[in-house]
């Protein structure tokens, strides 16, 4: 009889999907919740950024439209927290540990959201990253959060092209507008390099991940993946990305690219970002107003339940 | 239809969906955070197609955005309801719920009505209002319910709203009586009471606002007035 380790990694290895009644090492289940309940966190912390414009959109279909994206990405949250307790974990206590500073979320949700054009950046820069990294995950080895990732990466997309439409508006605007179209360029493409993590070389739990198939490609794989498509697109807004070093590379027929600064990325990821304090004090705030009504919304439906009780 | 009488049932969608935007990415519950997110949605998009009409009404280049981002405050004919800021969570159901209540009847009655285009919105409306009365009395009923906390704040909320209902119904006498019904029916379940010798406050429709509807108009009106006749 082959041991349970040898017929899990010979289900990932023939691509069957593992499902939560499945068994799995201790340390799959644990990197998974680790995952996913990061990424859920993202899509909820993500809300406020961009948030910050609903009430100050520009036309009343750009408000429209931003309420709609704002929403999906609070679907997101919902599916991936799902995906998530399919684990052993539950949604309270994933997001107490975002509270209590255990858990982290993407650190691209710490810097601030300053002119119209951030929302445009935002979409077509950061949910276009966000599409590279989760798109190979709608082929995870993990069930629950290949199937949660379809719907998401679909909606993604969707963001994309709203965003960049946004910076084509503007692009092609008045002085003031291409001048907001190139700042909010500016701010938001390193960051949003970054958003594929550390280098290879500097990312310990690659192999791993790629063993199990949580993971399918490694960073810089994706990081050259999504410049390459970025550095043709910016042609078309007619606005430049801010890196003196971009440059097309014949050999290797990708675009070479300038130093990330890693000590920026390390400085955010440990909370010391633009708006890290800002963010978890708006989620935690959210969380401590809300109490009452959660446990209005639980007595309730113990009266409900204990009345039908009695009806049955 | 008035011009007036549309724009003020333009003016009531856009200011209470924007004022239930500003709760997206706080709601206390995130299923919930959606469901308001959702009406606001609604509300907006009801909001959109009134003005579009308008529009044709007024011509002279008028459009849904120069109604909505380039009139004044004295100009806006909502009702004070909508203007009131959030406050918590119960204000912003109960608020929502005695909008409701008075937007079902109205888009019931305006889906007869003779005037073609306003017919053709009400008729598109009223599935989300269904939802809209449903859901926010569901909520009421289950924080009149809940806990002696949850009590406490559906009451304080009835009684700060409850000045500003007059002005609610003002324009709309045909809905009054079924709005009456609602709100009593409703509040008999959540065990919540009408409060009694209230003072009325109105004059939305005469462009008589709160302080509340300035400060949300310089926000929301804020890029296109600084940046006048560009493309966004
Ligand atoms: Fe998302
Ligand atoms: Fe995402
Ligand atoms: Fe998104």
């Amino acid at each position: 009889m082959p041991s349970e380790e040898v017929i899990f990694q010979d289900k990932v290895d023939r691509e069957i999907r593992i499902e939560p009644k499945d068994w799995m090492p201790a340390d799959y289940r644990k990197t998974l919740i680790r995952q996913i309940s990061q990424h859920a966190h993202s899509e909820i912390v993500g809300m406020l950024p961009e948030g910050h414009w609903i009430t100050r959109a520009p036309t009343l279909k750009r408000k429209a439209t931003l309420i709609a994206k704002v929403q999906d990405e609070a679907g997101h949250g919902l599916y991936l927290y799902a995906a998530a307790e399919t684990l052993g974990i539950t949604r309270d206590e994933m997001v107490d540990q975002l509270h209590a500073g255990k858990a982290k979320y993407s650190s691209i949700f710490n810097y601030p959201t300053l002119t119209w054009a951030d929302i445009g950046a935002i979409g077509w820069l950061v949910d276009g990253a966000a599409i590279m990294n989760q798109v190979p995950l709608t082929r995870t080895s993990y069930g629950p959060y290949a199937r949660a990732m379809v719907r998401i990466c679909k909606e993604e997309s969707f963001h994309q092209r709203q965003g960049f439409e946004i910076l084509l508006v503007l692009s092609r605007g008045s002085k003031e507008q291409k001048a907001m179209c190139q700042d909010a360029i500016n701010r938001w493409w390193w960051p949003s390099v970054m958003m594929f993590g550390p280098n290879d070389e500097s990312s310990p739990h690659t192999a791993q991940s790629m063993k199990w198939k949580v993971k399918r490609f490694t960073n810089d794989e994706l990081r050259q993946r999504f410049i390459d498509i970025c550095a043709d697109q910016v042609k078309v807004l007619g606005m430049q990305l801010p890196d003196p070093d971009l440059k097309w590379n014949e050999e290797t027929q990708h675009y070479d690219f300038g130093p990330i600064n890693w000590e920026e990325f390390w400085q955010v990821v440990n909370g010391n970002g633009p708006c890290n304090k800002e963010r978890m004090t708006a989620r935690i705030k959210a969380h401590e107003e809300g109490q009452w009504v959660r446990e209005a919304a639980l007595a309730f439906a113990g009266k409900m339940s204990s009345r039908a009780g009695v009806r049955g | 239809m008035s011009i007036a009488y549309i724009l003020h049932l333009a003016d009531n969608a856009l200011v209470l969906g924007h004022r239930n935007s500003e709760w997206t990415g706080h709601g206390p519950i995130l299923e919930q955070d959606i469901a308001l997110s959702n009406i606001s949605l609604d509300l907006i998009g009801q909001a959109r197609n009134l003005y579009q009409y308008a529009a044709t009404l007024i011509g002279n280049g008028a459009t849904e955005d120069t109604l909505a981002y380039l009139r004044d405050e004295n100009e806006y004919k909502n009702c004070l309801l909508v203007e009131l800021p959030n406050g918590h969570w119960g204000t912003t159901i109960m608020r929502q719920f005695l909008f409701s209540a008075y937007q079902h009847p109205l888009y019931e009655r305006l889906s007869d009505s003779n005037d073609e285009n306003l017919n053709a919105i009400a008729r598109k409306s009223l599935k989300e209002v269904t939802y809209h009365l449903r859901w926010s009395s569901e909520w009421v009923i289950r924080l009149g319910q809940g806990t002696a906390e949850s009590r406490a704040k559906m009451t304080d909320a009835v009684n700060d709203l409850w000045p500003y209902t007059q002005d609610l119904l003002l324009h709309s006498p045909e809905e009054k009586e079924k709005w009456q019904e609602r709100v009593q029916s409703i509040f008999k379940h959540a065990s919540l009471n009408i409060p009694a010798d209230v003072k009325m406050i109105s004059g939305g429709f005469e462009g008589k606002h709160t302080s509340h509807l300035v400060e949300m108009l310089n926000e929301m009106q804020h890029l296109q007035r600084t940046y006048p006749g560009v493309e966004w």
